[in-house]
């Protein structure tokens, strides 16, 4: 006859966690933090499975760990703030809800659920003055933290976070953060030389606080690239579109290095959509 | 009524709905998790239905660039002008513009709808509906409203776009049952949509540059508002112009009112050399 094994409650989130923390170390790093004009989302990912992404108008969404399961999550965070946002108002989608949500689901998930999720997101969201900016970092067990400027999660983010502390402060431009952000990625953990993080290893992100409307936009190509440069004069993104057609999602710069010189199209900015 | 936490038993764990993968549809997600905000699916009282807002009169019609949409500024309450400055031409994305006829509350709640739409797919997915896509989501949403529409609220939405692969304005009208159809050159909808459709008849031609678009919209909503009690004409003395919308590959730009304005006082000495004698 089997007797049934007695685990203490202790034993038993403790095991969760540890097999949370497991899968969320493997993955590389991202580091959010606020700069003057804005939120900047700098991850080592070079593959188009995003890990960063827009939630709201103001809001958006950093992960790392499992793939599928912060993904399912996002998509959850994009219905629960457009569900939201045409219940009431735009207005009165915010962070701090989202964040208690996520808190919520991951903590019941975590205790009731076989299997914990192996995740850690961050919710940002980017007001009208830098000093008033939110983030939230939400872990897999659902605690909730509400962080001053700036953060790293996964593999080397207890480093990584250390090291943002003594180097992060306010009023840094765009550039000066994502050069920050890039060197603290690169280091090796195991005191090696620093990898080679260039543009096109990279998925950067911004909240822009000078939009109007929807103010998330990636950053790519040549603009991404002069942003690096300590050498380059830019220190910011623009805050009009590309002018090609499409999916205004991305600023690439393309058609800046396209038109040297000449005069621009004057910039077309679609008025706020109507509540 | 509404939160997320009152309806997952109290755990303020996110139900089920949203956390079920696959669709990239606000309205299927509103329908699986909160149907009483979808106007269609909302049961209608017994009884006759009182007075309700209607919008009037929309026009729509290609030029060069795109698609110009105008819509007069009233909207009338059985034999009362309910409202004077109503705006019935809306953004639905970067590259699409709805105009509405029909009855208000409801019009105006399926706009939001579809605004929402169209940016949640284009969140989930990272990409932008196809022109013929956003078509048929319209489609969808007039046809969940036909129970509505039996009951005497029907809504008929004109919707217009930049289609960003065939580079050309184009122009879908629909009927209360969610029926699509593409119309070209030009089309209007709503009470004055008769003499509206006289007037661009006259008007429209091939090539229009983006200006002489929107005087041709101006003028076919002045003829719609001459003949119909419902259509609101250009007011100089409050200064209410019609609303006026292009969509480029530039993407949708609301026109200027002193522009409006302009086109709309243009039309008048033109009628007035007419009438001389």
């Amino acid at each position: 006859m089997t007797m049934p094994v007695y685990v203490s409650p202790e034993q038993l989130m403790k095991d969760r966690a540890d097999y949370a923390r497991k899968g969320i170390a493997r993955g590389r790093s991202v580091v959010v933090l606020s700069y003057e004009g804005g939120i900047a989302f700098v991850a080592d990912n070079p593959r188009a499975l995003h890990k960063v992404s827009e939630i709201y108008d103001r809001i958006a969404f950093a992960a790392v760990g499992k793939y599928n399961e912060f993904e399912n999550l996002r998509v959850a965070g994009v219905r629960y703030a457009d569900l939201r946002g045409y219940s009431y108002d735009r207005a009165d989608v915010t962070a701090r809800g989202l964040a208690n949500v996520y808190a919520q689901t991951l903590g019941s998930i975590f205790t009731t659920d076989p299997k914990p999720l192996e995740v850690e997101l961050t919710v940002a969201e980017v007001m009208g003055r830098q000093s008033e900016d939110q983030i939230y970092r939400i872990s897999y067990d659902g605690s909730v933290a509400d962080v001053p400027g700036f953060l790293a999660m996964g593999g080397q983010a207890d480093q990584i976070q250390t090291e943002l502390g003594e180097r992060w402060r306010e009023g840094l431009s765009l550039s000066e953060a994502l050069m920050l952000a890039v060197e603290l990625l690169a280091r090796d953990p195991n005191g090696g030389q620093p990898a080679e993080l260039g543009a096109g290893q990279l998925e950067v992100a911004v909240l822009d606080r000078l939009r109007l409307r929807r103010a998330f936009r990636r950053l790519a190509g040549p603009l991404l690239e002069r942003l690096l440069r300590s050498d380059d004069p830019t220190t910011d993104v623009p805050h009009t579109d590309d002018a090609r057609p499409g999916l205004h999602d991305t600023l690439t710069g393309d058609d800046e290095e396209a038109s040297t010189g000449a005069l621009a199209e004057p910039p077309i900015v679609p008025p706020p959509v109507e509540r | 009524m509404i939160d997320a936490v009152d309806r997952a038993g109290g755990t303020g764990r996110l139900p089920a709905a949203f956390l079920t993968p696959g669709s990239s549809s606000f309205t299927e997600f509103l329908g699986a998790h909160a149907a009483h905000l979808l106007p269609g699916s909302r049961p209608l009282p017994a009884g006759s239905l009182p007075e309700l807002p209607h919008g009037t009169t929309i026009v729509a019609l290609t030029f060069k660039g795109g698609v110009v949409m105008a819509g007069d500024r009233r909207a009338t309450m059985g034999s009362l002008i309910a409202h004077r400055e109503i705006e019935k031409v809306y953004p639905a994305d970067e590259y699409s513009c709805i105009g509405i006829a029909g009855t208000a509350g409801i019009a105006v709640e399926l706009v939001r709808l579809f605004q929402v739409e169209l940016e949640h797919y284009e969140k989930i997915e990272g990409a932008l509906l196809s022109l013929d896509g956003k078509a048929n989501r319209l489609s969808t949403m007039i046809r969940n409203n036909l129970t509505l529409a039996m009951q005497g609220l029907a809504v008929v939405p004109v919707f217009g776009g930049y289609d960003l692969d065939r580079g050309v304005g184009r122009i879908f009208s629909y009927d209360v049952t969610g029926g699509r159809y593409e119309e070209h050159d030009h089309h209007s909808v709503g009470s004055g949509s008769v003499f509206a459709r006289g007037s661009l008849k006259k008007r429209w031609r091939w090539g229009l540059d983006s200006s002489e678009a929107v005087a041709v919209a101006v003028e076919a909503l002045f003829d719609a508002a001459d003949d119909d009690s419902a259509t609101g004409g250009p007011d100089q003395t409050r200064r209410i112009y019609p609303v006026v919308a292009a969509v480029t590959d530039a993407g949708y730009v609301r026109v200027s009112e002193d522009e409006v304005a302009a086109a709309a006082d243009a039309v008048t000495p033109r009628r007035e050399e007419v009438d001389a004698r």
